[in-house]
């Protein structure tokens, strides 16, 4: 009986310990697979090729950097709408609302990081869009500054979430401190709580971040997908063309193996590589942050 | 002097929270606008034949049954890759796992596949599943690219899950003899369940509502019956709202918020759900 | 636990029963003596496939018939990968498609199964009725910038076009930017907004003054201002219709292709000789494009 148990568990803790490990295993696998498809660009396609500003790629023309800026674009514009409403409401949640709109408002905004992406890109389409053009007195809604807007509003939950955990974890000791040496809440939040929660805030931005990158569905759908290169602030207010939109619109065509696949995957190997950077970043201040709640806490 | 400060200070106080009142306000009154508009909007197309009737007329009328089963099938088959696997894995993480560069490693890893955008879970689908491993387009193809992609979310939150219950019932039980993974599967595990549940169920909404990674590894835009094996491709709620928003002539325009509303329903269900389940096991909580 | 436990099982068991149920059972009755065709490709063709699809298999109850868009890039690829039987095409197969599908074992076989008449579509306020080819070459071009100067309002024009992946586009590109020449490199101007679909270009156009558009005839709606064409500003300026793609007086239209692995055989042909029928023509006059014969 003994010795069965013993191999069983044995067994167990076998399989557990290689799906601890699979973690690392897909990461692997996933840039491996984008490695093995995207390096073949570098053969096909000369450099000078690939940092032109014209995408064109039925005929060719394969520069890539009118799509970096386009995503670089839009994710500015929605962590400007993200950063402020996210941290805004995070504070509003955590410090000022009574105990019971927590419990309502948590939830509800939890919902809206729910919401489907291509839901809010149909609503995009119909309703935001045009209301854009009209507002604003472009020539078409379909701007970055739409896709902004939507970004900014799936990015939003993200922030909230972690930056209210954030800053719900700051020990009522601190808080309490500054009012007993006569701070007002206001002053108490802005210098004290925040940057007390600093390095949570700062990773529930970055998530938030690297969930606007990653979007796809959203922006395809009302950023107009022109292939410009945005430079100026102006660029918000025109249509831009995405990396995340050009891979979803053009992988379903590419023939197997072609040039124009390895560059589409050489787009994704980009992508997999940015949010590389932002979650390490993200991560690491994910570690102290926790570091740092585990000590006051225990 | 003072007075005059003191004044300046609550003013700035008053102000300041208003305005984040305000902001707060702003981000929370678009959510429920657009949950009413798709609900006032779609409301009118459900019906029992919506829900349960195949689509006719090139789908500008009839049901949607077949994009809501797909959806079901897709949830059911991320569910069963990723939910033993990703639990495995939090446990590992969780009860056996050292602070060791090897674990940051993995933690690290695991937060990276969480940040992966969808449309290159897509593009890895497609070369792996469907092209190398040859499984076509298909549900089995959709759904372990699903996993690989909702794998992050439930190992996080069944981690967490597991760390919070208190090391205490742990030492009890291995002091009354029992193995390590008796206590894990017998103690920790069981009040844990909550925690891990709800997480699996925000993960499993997330695999629901998405549509880059099913795009070319599993969507179809019309079949003509509901899939037979997992090597079949599927209608999807996601990718049907896509394309009956963007590509067919004349889409009567209840029927594209119908199904976005039925879309809605089914991720805002898991969703309550999930915080109903995560709710009551906070207040059953016995530490 | 086991709460949940029974509440999970009873949700799989509720989702077994509806793949059950009355929907299917009819759909699955006939399992055994079924054939399954899959058609894929053109977005422009998707639609017509699709009511074809429908009344053949209203018909024919043992053959299911699967329709799927993405382009008419997409159905050749997937032609050439083997994993369609149809690939609809707005466009014919390119060269570099035929060696790549020799290379994998596949013959295309061409089929020409309707012709359609490419509409450009502006605002229904706008001034603008008529135009000719080179203008509407040199306005997608970004030659022309301001309806201005075609003798609209002072506004700017924000051209529209479908993704590279579709045929349209490139018959387009081909035909209308480019006039036919295949010297000519003209290509779109940059800030062409690229829609994934046609409903994107149609929605626009309907709320946008400035916008100008271009798709199928079959997918514009009645409430749309279609522009008429001139070859020539000494010309005859022609709106698109079933007589004036068949008299070859409206310019730009085209055929419309499916292609097959070969020359078909069995249910498949069966299909294919179908869609060449009258009832399969007579949809799509209905459809709004122009029926073969």
């Amino acid at each position: 009986m003994e010795k069965s148990l013993n191999w069983r568990e044995f067994i167990i803790t076998r399989l557990i310990k290689a799906s601890g490990y699979s973690a690392i295993l897909f990461v692997a696998l996933i840039f491996i697979f984008l490695v093995r498809e995207g390096v073949p660009t570098f053969v096909e396609v000369d450099f000078k090729s690939l940092t032109n500003i014209r995408w064109y790629p039925i005929e060719d023309y394969f520069g890539i950097l009118p799509l970096i800026t386009g995503s670089l674009i839009v994710t500015i514009g929605a962590t400007l709408v993200a950063v402020p409403f996210g941290i805004g409401t995070a504070v509003y949640i955590s410090e000022i609302a009574p105990r019971w709109m927590r419990e309502v408002l948590k939830p509800l905004v939890e919902l809206l990081g729910g919401l489907p992406s291509v839901v809010l890109g149909f609503l995009g389409i119909l309703v935001i869009s045009p209301y854009v053009r009209v507002f604003l007195d472009l020539p078409t809604g379909l701007t970055a500054l739409t896709g902004s807007l939507l970004l900014g509003g799936i990015a939003v939950p993200t922030v909230v979430s972690v930056a209210e955990d954030a800053l719900d974890a700051v020990p009522r000791a601190y808080r309490e401190g500054a009012w007993a040496l006569g701070a007002t809440r206001w002053q108490t939040i802005w210098r004290v709580t925040l940057p007390a929660a600093k390095s949570g805030v700062l990773t529930g931005v970055m998530l938030g971040i690297g969930r606007a990158i990653g979007e796809t569905m959203t922006v395809m759908m009302v950023t107009g997908n022109a292939p410009v290169l945005a430079l100026k602030l102006g660029s918000l207010f025109s249509p831009v063309r995405t990396m995340t939109a050009t891979i979803a619109a053009e992988m379903g065509e590419v023939a197997n193996g072609s040039t124009h696949y390895h560059v589409l995957f050489f787009i994704g190997m980009v992508l997999f590589l940015i949010s590389l950077g932002v979650n390490v970043a993200a991560s690491s201040m994910v570690f102290r942050a926790k570091k740092r709640a585990e000590r006051i806490l225990s | 002097m003072k007075r005059a400060l003191a004044l300046n200070r609550h003013l700035v106080q008053r102000i300041g929270f208003t305005g984040i009142t305000l902001m707060a306000v702003f981000t929370v009154i678009p959510i429920v606008a657009v949950v009413i508009y798709i609900l006032v909007q779609g409301g009118p197309a459900i019906s029992g034949e919506f829900i349960t009737g195949f689509p006719h007329d090139g789908m500008r009328a009839g049901g949607i049954l077949p994009a809501i089963v797909g959806t079901l099938y897709l949830t059911l088959g991320t569910a069963v890759f990723s939910v033993p696997l990703g639990i495995a894995a939090a446990i590992y993480l969780s009860e056996y796992a050292a602070d060791t560069p090897l674990t940051r490693t993995i933690r690290i890893a695991i937060i990276n596949l969480a940040g992966i955008p969808s449309v290159v879970y897509g593009l890895f689908g497609l070369g792996l599943f469907v092209l190398f491993l040859k499984f076509g387009t298909s549900i089995l193809a959709a759904s372990l690219t699903l996993s690989i992609m909702t794998l992050p979310v439930i190992i996080s939150t069944a981690e967490e899950s597991l760390r919070s219950v208190p090391q205490g019932f742990r030492t009890v039980s291995i002091s009354l003899g029992a193995t390590r993974w008796q206590t894990i599967r017998r103690i920790v595990l069981k009040e844990a369940l909550p925690g891990i549940i709800t997480g699996v169920i925000l993960g499993l909404e997330r695999a629901a509502g998405e549509t880059a990674p099913i795009l070319f590894t599993g969507a179809a835009f019309f079949l003509p019956r509901l899939p037979h094996s997992p090597f079949d491709a599927t209608m999807a709620l996601p990718y049907h709202l896509f394309v009956i928003s963007t590509q067919v002539p004349e889409m009567p325009i209840k029927i594209q918020y119908g199904t976005a509303l039925v879309l809605l329903v089914f991720v805002l269900t898991m969703n309550l759900v999930a915080t109903a389940i995560r709710s009551r096991a906070r207040a059953k909580r016995q530490w | 636990m086991n709460r949940h436990l029974l509440l999970f099982t009873t949700l799989v068991a509720m989702l077994f029963m509806t793949s059950c149920g009355p929907a299917s059972s009819a759909e699955s009755a006939s399992d055994s003596q079924e054939t399954y065709i899959e058609n894929k490709g053109s977005d422009t063709i998707v639609n017509l496939a699709l009511a074809w699809a429908e009344k053949y298999q209203g018909d024919h109850p043992n053959v299911r018939i699967s329709v799927t868009g993405g382009g008419s890039g997409t159905g050749i690829a997937s032609l050439i990968n083997g994993t369609v039987d149809i690939a609809n095409a707005s466009r014919k197969i390119k060269s570099e498609e035929v060696d790549e599908a020799k290379s994998n074992g596949v013959d295309p076989v061409e089929h020409i199964i309707s012709r359609d008449a490419i509409a450009v579509i502006v605002n229904p306020e706008n001034p603008v009725s008529q135009l000719t080819l080179q203008q509407i070459s040199d306005i997608y071009s970004g030659r022309i910038v301001n309806w201005q100067e075609v003798g609209g309002e002072d506004r700017p024009i924000v051209r529209l076009s479908r993704e590279t992946n579709s045929g349209t586009h490139v018959y387009f590109l081909e035909t209308v930017l480019r006039l036919g020449s295949k010297e000519d490199k003209t290509l779109f101007s940059m800030d062409t907004l690229l829609l994934p679909s046609s409903e994107g270009i149609i929605a626009e156009v309907r709320q946008n003054p400035n916008a100008i558009g271009y798709d199928g005839l079959g997918y514009v709606p009645k409430d749309l201002k279609m522009i008429a064409i001139a070859e020539e500003e000494s010309g005859a300026y022609v709106l698109p219709s079933i007589p004036t793609v068949n008299d070859k007086t409206y310019p730009i239209a085209r055929d419309l292709y499916m292609y097959t692995d070969g020359q078909p055989e069995g249910l498949l042909k069966e299909y294919l000789d179908w869609i060449m029928s009258d009832e399969a023509q007579e949809i799509v006059a209905e459809l709004g494009f122009v029926p073969v014969n």
